[in-house]
């Protein structure tokens, strides 16, 4: 068995050392996960010292994470499980979670690739979610609201993209500089439009798409039978990037210019052009992620609603090593994880605040276990001059 | 880019510290003015574009930052409020003055130090928790106990990132944010209606305990009973020294300027790059930690869930030190105008009847955005500066063979 097997196997291991102390198995004694939790350690361990450390490292995690999760759960009581591992309520949460991630995640790739670092996805996906429901509410249509989310992300990425590529402004500092630009304009239109009354009740929303075949197929339809629309969108745009990115010219382009863009210059890339560009398109995804925010899910704006949505997404591009499926599959984990923490008032009420910092440790435990071992754009945050 | 044959030119242009001193000898102080400048223009257009007075505005928040206590001109009554208000903008500088060594003094090791707002969270907790138990300890010993355990506290939080950066190269951007929500959960969490350490009196209120009253900092200007103004001001003048000591005159402060320069040139000379990072986080957090005593034990002296909620102090340290060019001197300068600005812009301080506080707190925001926007982009004016010389330079000698344009 290769390493890399063997790491995916421990990965495994872990999570099923958790699950079967969990509904509907309900194991009520911790041994058989200890077992498991070990053995998927020893298989990371193993996978490590083979030449995939990357997904060794990922085993060791599963199993340590998977081995306190099943002590926990065999300690607690059964009612309480039942009530927080509703599995289809879970996996529904999980797709509402992770939509505006997985927008974010995924114009941050764009600009990463590209060669510019987007710190500013923030700033962007909050410019989107005010003035979505912003527009929503003016124009009276949710398309239009949406569209305006857009726009307004894409204005902020422009300011983004001038500095850091036009001015050659370091790329870290602009960006949070477009987050409190950011922050400022939203919350001061807000204030002065809508005083203290905060945005009405009913404004105009993303629908739900309900599917009447799948509706009634037992869990997936519970959990995909209703879903919203731009949930639908984020999911379409994973396979049409990782299309554009990796199967057409436009994509190759892009990526080259993050990785050597002397070399794309010498082709006649125009490499400045192509980073304004993916950078001003990062801008518009994270707005559509903040769309999603106020128009589709909340249905309102408060300040600072995206609550660092904006860094875990960048967080989840690293996860995903700068590809599209990579991304989905981090916008999932962490989605998952704030489901969770979503549900487990359940168990008592003042736990339950503490357990909202879940996602932020999770993206702590990935960022130090993956980064430095999957690779950046080589060109990353280095401003191009032509010669 | 400089043509080939111009070896002098290109190196110049290479090391961080070159180019600090190229701004520097560029008019080190007359760049963050125009800076602030241009930031306080563009605000003042936002107010015009939405319907007030700018220069209204700007003179009521003036007004309410009590600066004009300074002009011997201001008698009377006037005179008595500029005080009261003075008081408050240099309560609020104390903190910026701090969080700004924070940010300042990761940036000079080449760090990014964005969990300012979770080191001063993270200094709060230790303090109000420090300073409302330990009853019947002696004044002095009580405080100096609490500042400590902030310090402790905030450089543990921050040394976090800096162990990870260290140990397996986790990017200090994303670490610190994080930590700053991890900050943030654990505060509410804790001060949260049956949280560990809410409060003994009243179990509807999610505040925590009052500090004692002999762990209270003196106040040496105005009435203690009004928040007047504490001695925590002068323990954070101390910490600008000690920063500028530490910086310019330890052997730790060269090792921390030789890895913000170059990293693996500091690794060459034998230094602990990795050790450095620890330490300079540690270090920052302290400063951080600090802040956030200084602001419990000097007027707030206990904490509400919603105060850790929607202090943003610890954000504001990334323009203070960026504005001060990360020096002490500057960071002083700084503080004090952010904290004139947020206390001019205070519910307390500025003339509802001529620009809504809530409004005006978010024009800082805007303010502070465009102010390190600008302050990002200071590239431009030294690849002005550095092309205008080289032109100088070039003219006096004979030209070399410029490398043909468009050829990479």
């Amino acid at each position: 068995m290769s390493p890399r097997q063997l790491g995916w196997l421990g990965i495994g291991l872990g999570v099923v050392a958790w699950y079967v102390t969990l509904p509907p198995l309900l194991v009520r004694t911790p041994l058989p996960s200890l077992v498991l939790a070990v053995a998927a350690v020893a298989a990371g361990v193993a996978a490590t010292r083979g030449e995939d450390r990357r997904v060794g490292r990922g085993a060791i995690a599963a199993g340590l994470l998977g081995g306190i999760g099943a002590i926990v759960a065999t300690r607690s009581g059964v009612g309480n499980l039942e009530k927080v591992f509703v599995w289809s309520a879970l996996f529904a949460a999980m797709l509402r979670f992770a939509t505006p991630l997985l927008f974010a995640a995924l114009g941050g790739l764009m600009s990463e690739r590209s060669g510019v670092i987007n710190v500013g996805l923030e700033g962007m996906m909050l410019m989107g979610a005010f003035f979505g429901i912003f527009g929503a509410d003016m124009f009276g249509s949710w398309v239009l609201g949406a569209l305006a989310g857009i726009a307004a992300g894409g204005v902020l990425a422009l300011v983004h993209a001038v500095f850091s590529i036009a001015l050659r402004a370091d790329q870290v500092v602009s960006g949070v500089a477009v987050n409190l630009l950011a922050l400022g304009i939203t919350g001061y239109v807000f204030v002065a439009h809508y005083g203290d009354q905060g945005t009405p009740g009913e404004v105009p929303r993303a629908p739900d798409v309900t599917l009447p075949g799948i509706k009634e197929i037992p869990f997936v339809g519970e959990v995909i039978g209703e879903v919203n629309l731009l949930t639908w969108v984020a999911l379409l745009l994973v396979p049409l990037l990782a299309l554009y990115l990796f199967r057409t010219p436009g994509g190759l382009r892009l990526r080259s210019v993050g990785e050597k863009p002397r070399a794309a210059d010498s082709v006649g890339i125009p490499v400045l052009r192509t980073r304004y560009l993916a950078v001003i398109a990062s801008g518009c995804l994270a707005g559509l992620g903040g769309v999603y925010l106020s128009v589709a899910l909340v249905g309102s704006f408060n300040q600072g609603m995206t609550a660092g949505r904006g860094f875990i997404a960048l967080a989840v591009v690293i996860f995903g090593a700068w590809r599209p499926f990579g991304a989905l599959a981090g916008a999932c984990l962490f989605g998952f994880s704030s489901a969770v923490a979503q549900r487990l008032p359940a168990f008592s009420e003042s736990l339950a605040v503490l357990f909202q910092a879940l996602p932020y440790v999770l993206v702590l435990i990935v960022v130090a276990g993956l980064i430095g071992r999957s690779r950046p754009p080589a060109a990353i945050g280095v401003p191009y001059v032509k010669e | 880019m400089s043509p080939p044959g111009e070896p002098a030119e290109l190196e110049v242009a290479g090391t961080p510290a070159s180019r600090l001193a190229a701004y520097i000898r560029g008019g080190g102080v007359v760049v963050p003015l125009l800076t602030v400048t241009l930031a306080f223009l563009v605000g003042g257009l936002v107010v015009l574009l939405t319907g007030n007075d700018p220069i209204a505005t700007y003179r009521a928040i003036f007004e309410g930052t009590g600066l004009q206590w300074l002009f011997p001109w201001v008698t009377g009554d006037d005179r008595t409020t500029a005080a009261l208000n003075l008081q408050q903008t240099l309560i609020i500088t104390t903190p910026l003055i701090l969080v700004g060594l924070a940010v300042a003094f990761a940036f000079r090791a080449g760090l990014f130090n964005i969990g300012g707002q979770g080191q001063y969270i993270v200094g709060t907790i230790a303090a109000v928790w420090v300073g409302s138990s330990f009853e019947g300890m002696p004044g002095f010993l009580h405080i100096v106990l609490a500042l400590v355990a902030a310090c402790a506290a905030g450089a543990f939080w921050a040394g976090i990132a800096g162990f990870l950066k260290a140990t397996v190269g986790a990017n200090e951007v994303i670490s610190t944010i994080m930590l700053n929500y991890i900050a943030l959960w654990i505060g509410v969490y804790l001060f949260s209606l049956g949280g560990p350490l809410q409060n003994d009196r009243d179990p509807n209120l999610p505040v925590s305990n009052e500090v004692v009253e002999s762990a209270h900092l003196p106040v040496f200007w105005g009435d203690p009973v009004l928040q007047g103004l504490h001695v925590g001001l002068f323990i954070a003048l101390a910490a600008v020294v000690v920063f500028w000591l530490l910086l310019n005159r330890s052997t730790i402060g060269y090792e921390v300027r030789a890895v913000g320069f170059n990293p693996e040139a500091a690794r060459y000379g034998g230094m602990s790059v990795a050790k450095n990072y620890v330490l300079v986080m540690a270090i920052c957090g302290l400063f951080a930690g600090l802040a956030g005593a200084l602001n419990v034990l000097g007027w707030q002296f206990r904490i509400a869930t919603n105060d850790i909620s929607a202090s943003e102090i610890g954000f504001m340290g990334i323009a203070v030190a960026l504005l001060g060019r990360n020096t002490a001197a500057g960071v002083v300068a700084s503080a004090l105008l952010f904290g004139a600005l947020q206390s001019g812009t205070s519910q307390r301080n500025l003339d509802p009847s001529i620009f809504e506080p809530d409004l005006a707190s978010n024009l800082t925001l805007i303010i502070q955005g465009l102010v390190v926007l600008i302050v990002s982009a200071d590239v431009l004016v030294l690849g002005v500066l550095r092309r205008g010389r080289g032109l100088v330079r070039r003219r006096g000698r004979p030209r070399p063979t410029p490398a043909p344009e468009g050829e990479a």
